[in-house]
């Protein structure tokens, strides 16, 4: 009995070893371990024999069921090793083959410059106003110290609805309205469209984009509109940049100024990218005139400010080394891709 | 403002590089937009002196000149002929550069030496009518005075350089030299009183000659009108065309040239008269009448309206009033006795008569900004004083001085303190008396008197101006703005930031497009000529009609960009923009409404109706917009679109907008084949529905059942409808609802089509029974019997 099955183990472990797949593996466990099978045979005649004999073969046979189950398991796990391996290497690709296009979608090269001057005017401090397009006479031009008639109103060519309806020239419209219905202390900046009857060209185009900026409040003084302008330019532009302001006039600051950026090509000697200047006009600003705090009523003798506005498309071309205007309002998606 | 520096040095003398002068009179506020050097070109060309004359041994048509130029005596070869020994003539060394660039060396010419070139007017870049006495095309031979071996630049007073000023709209009385000689003079901390122009007179009336009536003095605040007689019209001098010409103006007679000159120096604006053409010696200033015309100077007949101020004489209008005279009046060679008129005009009237006429001159580009009535009286005198310099004729004594001017001068207090802290500023007293005394302000009795030219300072804020721009603003300290501030998004800005990074994240590129457009945009969308949308904010004055109406929708704008990117064979075109349209009002006085919308425009070889639902479908579930609130209800009459494929998108009964495949014939007019979405929807009103401040709910504890049930019903029975009757049958179980089959064809009757759903259902309370999702089942199936659904069998 005990030979039996001793030579049962050693015929089965060698069929177990030279198993060629999964259906053999299985066939061999019906074969040996099934119900039917060899070794279960053997177990079935234990009770015929002797109690010691029956202890002692008992022994032997469950020791070799287990041995055969391990062997068949362990060639099971080969076999399966030996399959995915080869799985895996028909299912191998051309890694540098395409991938399958995906739409990227992106955001307009004015937008993305106006997202980082409202975080940079955000993070210090400033909210964010907002006024109509089409404006009245009144908020655009009157209330800004610009009566009608005014010499003034010739440096900006202005597409009018009625006598008293226009587009508006300038955001500085918002500043009116943002003084009107808010009590100092008020910080905003108002970015948005504005509209001049300028021919488009390379550098005119009768729809663009400004910035406005605004501050009221006790004890603003000009040194304070230089100080945040400067910081402005330097983090728009870089720690380095050196700054100028010069006298200027708007009807609706006073002193008024613009500011200057030394012309970051020839620092200053003069080329052709500041055409000869050696700076580069950034923007034009200035402290509130008394007047226009007035008309908002805003007391002038408690309360001082100061205006400051930027042209969006101007620093987006400067930025993306754009030579063109017109490109920006073409939406050419070879052209707004590039952002 | 053009102004030659020779000329400014008479008034108030600086040394400083053209660079330097420009900077420093940039930053003190009047910007210097360029400058040009007069004969920069020409170097190395000196005044040299003809010696002698000698044939050349071997040549017949050159002679062997010896020149002297000071140093030392050159051997120079010419073919001239019109040179005699002892003239002076510009003698080019060697190394020197012409006009037109030729370099000059020395050299040999049939075995003689040449050390250089003696010039004509050409070369020097002349004409005869700057020198009227030199030969054209010899030699110059120079009559001005200048030593041996001088450059010919100084001898010629070639040397000038002009700058150009920009000239701010508040500072009118920088458009002459005095005022620029004043701001000067203020930058380089130098006094500078101009002279008062001295007339000797001739004896006379001129009272006895003219008289002046001003029936408008709301518009002619002041005139002031000087005589000259025996007056003898003639070319004027050298320095005074000079002068004329650096400042881009074009001599004509020394009369005329007068008028302008003083223009120039004073920024007055003046008239000449020819006294013969005069009729009566009177001049009258009225308002045109209707009818009348009037030819001006430029040849041109003028239609004149009430509104404008008129020169008249007794038979009508012969100028329009600072803006232009009238043909015929002017000074002719003939001339014996001329007027000189020194008015000021209402700047609005003339800016308004410019306007008008599309008539602009220096003069009314002076007047419309606003002259100082004090200028009149000095500006007539020095016309008669140049008269008298120039001995062209006799001034007749008197004046003619219409003044309602009722001038009265401004003084302002000197606020140290508030100008220091207005400017945050640590400036003394002294140093801003300096500087307002160097402007031409007068301290007294501690009042600030305003000079008349200066009407643009009224109060503390235009002083502190004045202080600083001298001061330098560069010497103001940069400081921070100190005090709490928000530096907040609102939750609106929010809200449209986020839906932005959705509507990119789904794969669109934004576009920025005009917000004007041409009413042939509407004919391309399809809108027929009564359509409601084509009701548009018009703009009076548009560059051209594709500037003239502001939108009601960016679909036609977002079309012109599809087409121009089909155009350039970009094989697809996801495109979004959020922007302004304009709904007008009743009357073009009110302003419109202004909403942001967002706009989509796709065109790609995949993409339908499909595409852009689920864009939509995407964009709701970003707001966290309770899809059994919303609705798509079929537009089949919208002419922009297919009358198949477009929805009205509803969130209760609230309409967001439309979206949808544009018309064929729309594509069509765009030059594009094949399908194009177009979606407009507001953001107001998903800003006012989307739940933006969501909560955590837990995930379920028990298990869901699924059940799908296929379904048999009329072809035109909406998903929706079947969908809606599902979650009404069980609001409570159904966790949700997703329809993942349409059927129509063989196998089933015509005109119906199958539907598959699958069902997901859910309890709070435990896990669903067999029962309980039966008796689910079986409500949902008699709700959707009831829309005309059932089970397929």
């Amino acid at each position: 009995m005990k030979e039996k099955l001793t030579s049962m183990e050693q015929a089965a472990l060698s069929q177990i070893a030279s198993a060629p797949d999964l259906a053999a593996i299985e066939s061999l466990r019906v074969g040996y371990l099934g119900k039917k099978g060899q070794l279960t045979a053997v177990l079935k005649q234990l009770g015929g024999l002797e109690p010691e004999v029956r202890k002692e073969v008992g022994a032997l046979a469950n020791q070799i069921r287990q041995t055969i189950a391990e062997a068949l398991d362990r060639r099971r796990e080969a076999l399966e090793a030996e399959l995915l391996t080869a799985r895996l290497l028909a299912e191998r690709v051309d890694v540098s083959a395409p991938g399958r296009p995906m739409p990227l979608g992106g955001k307009h090269p004015i937008t993305r410059v106006l997202d980082e001057l409202k975080e940079i005017f955000l993070g210090m401090g400033f909210s964010i106003a907002d006024g109509p397009e089409v404006e009245s006479d009144y908020y655009n031009f009157e209330a800004l110290n610009m009566p009608k008639n005014h010499p003034s109103r010739d440096t900006q060519d202005t597409f009018y609805i009625s006598e008293n309806v226009v587009l508006r020239s300038q955001t500085s419209p918002v500043q009116i309205r943002t003084m009107e219905k808010q009590r100092p202390p008020i910080r905003i900046i108002a970015p948005g469209k504005v509209y001049r009857s300028d021919e488009v060209d390379a550098t005119h185009s009768p729809v663009f984009h400004q910035v406005e900026g605004l501050v009221v409040d006790r004890n603003i003084t000009m040194s304070d509109l230089k100080g945040t302008l400067d910081t402005f330019a330097r983090r728009l532009y870089g720690e380095d940049t050196v700054t100028r302001f010069r006298p200027h006039h708007f009807q609706f600051t006073e002193p008024s100024a613009e500011m200057d950026m030394m012309c970051f090509n020839c620092h200053g000697e003069g080329c052709r990218m500041c055409k000869g200047e050696g700076w580069i006009e950034l923007l034009g600003g200035g402290m509130v005139h008394p007047k226009v705090l007035s008309i908002c009523g805003i007391d002038p003798n408690e309360y001082s400010g100061f205006a400051f506005g930027m042209g969006l498309d101007r620093i987006a071309m400067r930025k993306y080394q754009i030579d063109d205007l017109r490109l920006l309002f073409e939406n050419d998606l070879r052209f707004l891709s590039q952002f | 403002m053009l102004c030659s520096k020779r000329w400014l040095d008479t008034l108030v003398k600086t040394e400083d590089s053209p660079k330097s002068f420009s900077d420093a009179l940039t930053m003190s506020g009047s910007k210097v937009e360029g400058y040009t050097v007069e004969a920069e070109e020409i170097t190395g060309v000196v005044l040299g002196q003809v010696l002698s004359i000698d044939p050349h041994p071997t040549s017949d048509h050159l002679l062997i000149l010896k020149v002297d130029i000071g140093e030392k005596t050159l051997q120079i070869l010419t073919a001239a002929t019109n040179l005699k020994v002892g003239d002076r003539v510009p003698t080019a060394v060697d190394g020197a550069t012409l006009a037109d660039g030729l370099a000059i060396t020395t050299r040999t010419m049939q075995d003689q030496l040449s050390e250089g070139m003696v010039c004509s007017l050409a070369e020097l870049g002349l004409q005869v009518a700057d020198f009227p006495y030199a030969s054209a095309d010899g030699i110059f031979v120079v009559e001005e005075p200048g030593s041996l071996g001088q450059d010919i630049r100084e001898v010629l007073g070639l040397n000038d350089t002009v700058f150009e000023f920009e000239i701010t709209p508040n500072r009118p009385d920088c458009l002459s030299m005095i005022g620029i000689a004043r701001e000067v003079a203020a930058t380089y901390g130098q006094k500078f009183v101009p002279d008062k122009p001295k007339v000797k007179g001739a004896g006379g009336d001129i009272r006895d000659l003219v008289s002046v009536e001003v029936e408008n003095p709301e518009l002619c605040r002041r005139y002031v009108a000087k005589a000259v007689k025996n007056v003898k019209v003639g070319p004027s001098p050298r320095w005074m065309r000079e002068r004329l010409r650096a400042a881009g103006m074009r001599p004509i007679n020394n009369i005329v040239d007068i008028t302008n000159y003083v223009m120039l120096e004073y920024g007055q604006p003046m008239h000449a008269f020819n006294y013969a053409q005069l009729p009566e010696g009177k001049i009258i200033v009225r308002n045109a009448r209707p009818g009348e015309t009037l030819t001006t100077l430029d040849g041109i007949e003028r239609i004149l309206s009430p509104e404008m101020l008129m020169i008249c004489d007794i038979n009508g209008p012969t100028g329009i009033a600072g803006v232009m005279g009238g043909l015929g009046s002017g000074i002719a060679e003939d001339t014996s006795c001329v007027v000189f008129e020194s008015a000021n005009f209402d700047n609005v009237s003339i800016r308004l008569t410019s306007r008008k006429l599309g008539l602009r001159s220096e003069s009314s580009a002076r007047f419309e900004k606003g002259l100082d009535g004090q200028l009149c009286m000095e500006a007539a005198l020095r016309a008669c004083e140049l008269v008298e310099l120039l001995g062209c004729g006799e001034v007749i004594d008197g004046v003619i001085d219409v003044d309602n001017t009722n001038y009265t001068p401004t003084s302002l207090p000197l606020r140290a303190d508030w100008i220091n802290t207005h400017l945050g500023t640590d400036i003394s007293e002294a140093d801003m008396i300096t500087i307002l005394t160097n402007l031409g302000f007068r301290m007294e009795n501690g009042l600030i008197q305003v000079p008349s030219y200066r009407a643009d300072v009224t109060m503390d804020a235009d002083i502190s101006e004045e202080v600083a721009r001298i001061y330098g603003y560069n010497n103001i300290p940069s400081t921070q703005v100190t005090g709490a501030a928000a530096g907040l998004l609102t939750e609106r800005q929010r809200f449209d930031s986020s839906l932005e990074s959705a509507v990119v994240g789904l794969g669109f590129q934004e576009t920025l497009t005009y917000t004007f457009i041409s009413p042939r945009a509407y004919d391309r969308i399809g809108l027929p000529d009564q359509h409601p949308l084509r009701r548009s904010v018009v703009v009076t004055n548009p560059l051209g009609e594709d500037t003239s109406l502001m939108r009601r929708t960016a679909l036609p704008s977002l079309l012109d960009v599809l087409s121009r990117n089909y155009k350039n064979r970009s094989p697809r075109a996801w495109l979004y923009e959020m922007a302004k349209t304009f709904t007008p009002l009743e009357s073009a006085d009110q302003l419109p409404i202004e909403e942001y919308r967002l706009t989509l425009a796709l065109y790609d070889a995949e993409a339908d109706y499909y595409t852009l639902k689920g864009v939509v479908e995407a964009l709701l579930r970003h707001c966290k917009i309770d899809r059994r609130l919303v609705r798509y209800e079929p537009v089949t009459d919208h002419p922009t679109f297919h009358p198949g494929r477009c929805a009205k998108l509803l969130v209760g009964d609230k309409e967001i907008g439309l979206f949808g495949e544009a018309h064929p014939a729309v594509v069509k007019n765009y030059d594009m084949e094949g399908r194009v979405c177009l979606g407009d929807l507001s953001i107001n009103l998903l800003f006012e529905l989307a739940n933006r401040n969501p909560q955590y709910t837990a995930m379920p504890r028990y298990p869901a059942s699924t059940r799908d049930l296929a379904l048999v019903c009329d072809a035109s029975l909406p998903a929706q409808t079947m969908e809606q009757a599902i979650w009404s049958a069980i609001p409570e179980l159904l966790e949700d609802v997703v329809l993942f089959d349409i059927y129509e064809g063989a196998q089933l009757e015509a005109g119906k089509k199958s539907v598959a759903f699958s069902l997901t259902l859910r309890s709070k309370q435990g896990t669903l029974t067999d029962e309980q999702v039966d008796a689910a089942v079986a409500s949902a199936l008699s709700a959707l019997e009831q829309v005309g659904a059932r089970l397929r069998a």
